[in-house]
């Protein structure tokens, strides 16, 4: 349940003061995915992208840094939070990634 | 108290529900009807569900609020219905016209709707004529084709007003071919 | 000739229209949701030469409002426009503009007050300014939404009012709904067919005919002039209606400072200001269908609150629901309270307040037919048994 759905259940009278929502990073449970019309496929046919560390423009540049970092070589592409915006496939110099229409 | 017609819309910033919602409200006044047309939007971003309100009736209302139980839906995005109650409220014997690649019978069934229902490709349609996957004026001559809520002519007579030239005419024909392949079951 | 045409226009485009045909002489404003359809609107008018008009685009909604004083110590013809947050960041301003009795016009395009943070439509931002000294009036549809706009500049610089007018439309409700409006047949644009005479203003900045203005006055003078604001202001009323006779002799739509909607024989009735309004009418009618004696009273006219109209609009009533759609924290709403007070100590019907719609909680038929009930039950007892309640909300 996110914090919205929480909320909803709540009245005036057990809604937090001051208009505050009392945990952090609620941002999270919204799956920002949903919003998606494109998503990012990294090497599709062929692995152009063989040494992400040595570049990470891609990660440094996701407005929604749903691009991952994993141990120790790797990139992983967060469809939870990624929003299809195309800045990745946009800035990439290698052009490793396709943006390709969501189902 | 004259019957009023309310159709609600569904689809998502950016999808051009608002202006859907406008030229069925523009097309209507030229047959000197009664209208009214507005949005429902929470934080404006495309990509956010949003829904657009036409009210059509041929005497003068008052009525100011969001539409409750509409006569007409009108779903512009596909993904929608698994997301949103696209069809809550709709009266009895309403109708839902669907942007959809599937059949009416097919739709029916996988979204459990057991109202009529309206089926139309207008992505596939807008992609055709328009270019692009904007399928908010498509539909529109679903809706017309199904509902009878105005003539097909106001509607075009409305959408040129708003979209001329070469775009203008790429529209009506968007609005022509859905007229034309919209199917109910 | 210009003919009328009836057109769908949204709230903020009718406005946009109505300001233009007024002619302005300067604009300064700075764009806030809802209202910015209407200043871009004029600013495209006035890039395209469809409207002569100093438009000044300035940093802030305090800036704005000080360059409308500005211009209109010249004896301008002055516009603007705004809502919410940006009536709040000029507000001192605002007060200045009134008391210097400069007959600026501005709309509101009603959008509640952060905090939290909502764009949505209330009279919270309205009622910031309601103390201000400036005239406001509230539209009930899109049409009056334009038609007010071009009473405002006459009532604002009639010589014997001179002071300025805040328009009111519901924020998305208003001024983002298309509606049909059927604009003004107008053969002389300069004058509107005579409506609106160009300003001869009550006093302005020249150097042929020097004057001081905007200056200090200390104990000895301030309570004195302020009485005579106050005067000018509780005397607009009566201008207000010469204006509202005119324009409708001559276009046929009449707007009364209050409306009273099915009251002649209503047992219970609300009070409603602004778009609730309409709603509110459709509401009465499906209760009336049912046989039930309810009606409706429209404020159009907040400032200057027009007493006597509304004691002769409420008193045949059994109870009355006053619709606040802001509330005055630690009291009740502000309409209610000005309404309780021209309604007390005499006789007449039972006065409570409803609070609702607030940061644009919908008003629904349901939500009219929930204050009708609670109406009823108190006039059944004969007492009200909760002067202040808060409807459609979760939790109550």
């Amino acid at each position: 349940m996110t914090i919205q759905d929480e909320y909803r259940k709540k009245g005036w009278k057990n809604l937090p003061p001051g208009g505050i929502v009392d945990r952090p990073a609620t941002a999270l449970e919204y799956k920002t995915g949903t919003w998606r019309a494109f998503r990012p496929i990294r090497n599709k046919d062929k692995k152009i992208c063989q040494n992400p560390e040595a570049c990470l423009i891609c990660w440094a540049l996701c407005p929604d840094a749903a691009i991952k970092r994993v141990e120790p070589n790797e990139l992983e592409f967060d469809m939870d939070y990624c929003k299809g915006c195309g800045v990745c496939a946009l800035e990439c110099p290698l052009k490793a990634i396709e943006m390709e229409q969501e189902e | 108290m004259s019957k009023i017609t309310e159709v609600r819309f569904h689809g998502r910033g950016g999808q051009g529900v608002v202006t859907a919602s406008r030229l069925l409200a523009d097309a209507a006044i030229r047959e000197g009807k009664f209208i009214q047309a507005f949005p429902e939007f929470g934080p404006e971003r495309a990509g956010a569900p949003i829904k657009g309100f036409t009210r059509i009736s041929d005497k003068k209302f008052t009525i100011k609020s969001a539409i409750y139980t509409p006569d007409v839906v009108a779903v512009i995005d596909p993904t929608l219905p698994r997301l949103v109650p696209v069809t809550e409220g709709l009266k009895e014997g309403g109708i839902v016209v669907i942007n959809t690649p599937e059949t009416p019978e097919a739709i029916k069934s996988k979204l459990g709707i057991t109202d009529t229902v309206a089926a139309v490709n207008a992505t596939n349609i807008a992609l055709e004529t328009i270019g692009r996957p904007i399928a908010n004026t498509a539909i529109l001559g679903a809706i017309v084709k199904v509902t009878d809520l105005v003539k097909l002519d106001s509607l075009i007579e409305a959408l040129l007003e708003v979209f001329k030239g070469g775009v203008g005419q790429k529209n009506v024909e968007a609005i022509k071919r859905s007229y034309e392949e919209v199917k109910v079951a | 000739m210009a003919k009328a045409k009836t057109l769908g226009m949204m709230g903020d485009f009718a406005v946009a229209e109505a300001a233009k045909l007024c002619n302005p002489d300067v604009i300064a404003a700075y764009p806030i949701t809802p209202q910015t359809i209407i200043v871009e609107r004029l600013s495209e008018f006035v890039a395209d030469g469809e409207l002569e008009c100093e438009y000044i685009c300035v940093e802030s909604e305090h800036s704005a409002m000080s360059a409308c004083y500005g211009a209109s110590a010249t004896g301008a013809r002055v516009y603007t426009a705004t809502a919410s947050q940006g009536l709040a960041l000029m507000i001192e301003i605002v007060y200045i503009t009134a008391s210097a009795r400069f007959p600026v016009v501005m709309t509101i395009a009603n959008r509640a007050l952060s905090g939290p943070i909502n764009i949505h439509c209330d009279h919270s931002d309205a009622m910031l300014a309601r103390d201000s000294g400036w005239i406001q009036l509230f539209a009930e549809d899109c049409q009056e939404a334009y038609d007010s706009t071009i009473q405002a500049f006459r009532i604002a610089e009639d010589k014997r009012v001179s002071l300025p007018v805040m328009n009111c439309l519901d924020g998305f409700v208003l001024s983002h709904s298309i509606e049909p409006v059927t604009t003004l047949p107008i053969e002389d644009e300069e004058t509107l067919d005579g409506f609106l005479p160009i300003r001869d203003p009550l006093y302005k900045l020249d150097v042929d005919a020097p004057i001081a203005q905007g200056l200090l006055a200390l104990p000895e003078f301030y309570m004195e002039i302020k009485r005579g604001q106050q005067e000018a202001h509780l005397k607009s009323l009566s201008v207000i209606k010469e204006v509202i006779q005119d324009f409708g002799d001559r276009w046929g739509r009449y707007y009364p400072v209050v409306e009273p909607y099915q009251m002649d024989d209503a047992e219970v009735a609300v009070m409603t200001i602004g778009s609730s309004t309409g709603t509110g009418k459709a509401a009465v009618d499906e209760l009336r269908a049912e046989g039930k004696k309810v009606g409706l009273v429209k404020l159009r006219c907040y400032r200057p609150f027009p007493v006597k109209d509304i004691q002769a609009a409420l008193k045949k009533a059994g109870a009355v629901g006053v619709c606040d759609r802001a509330v005055s924290f630690g009291s009740t709403g502000p309409v209610y309270a000005d309404t309780a007070g021209a309604m007390v100590g005499r006789g007449g019907p039972l006065v409570k307040n409803f609070i609702i719609g607030l940061g644009g909680k919908d008003i629904t038929i349901d939500t009219f037919r929930t204050m009708y009930d609670n109406l009823y039950a108190d006039l059944a007892k004969g007492e009200i048994e909760e002067p202040v309640e808060w409807i459609g909300i979760r939790g109550e």
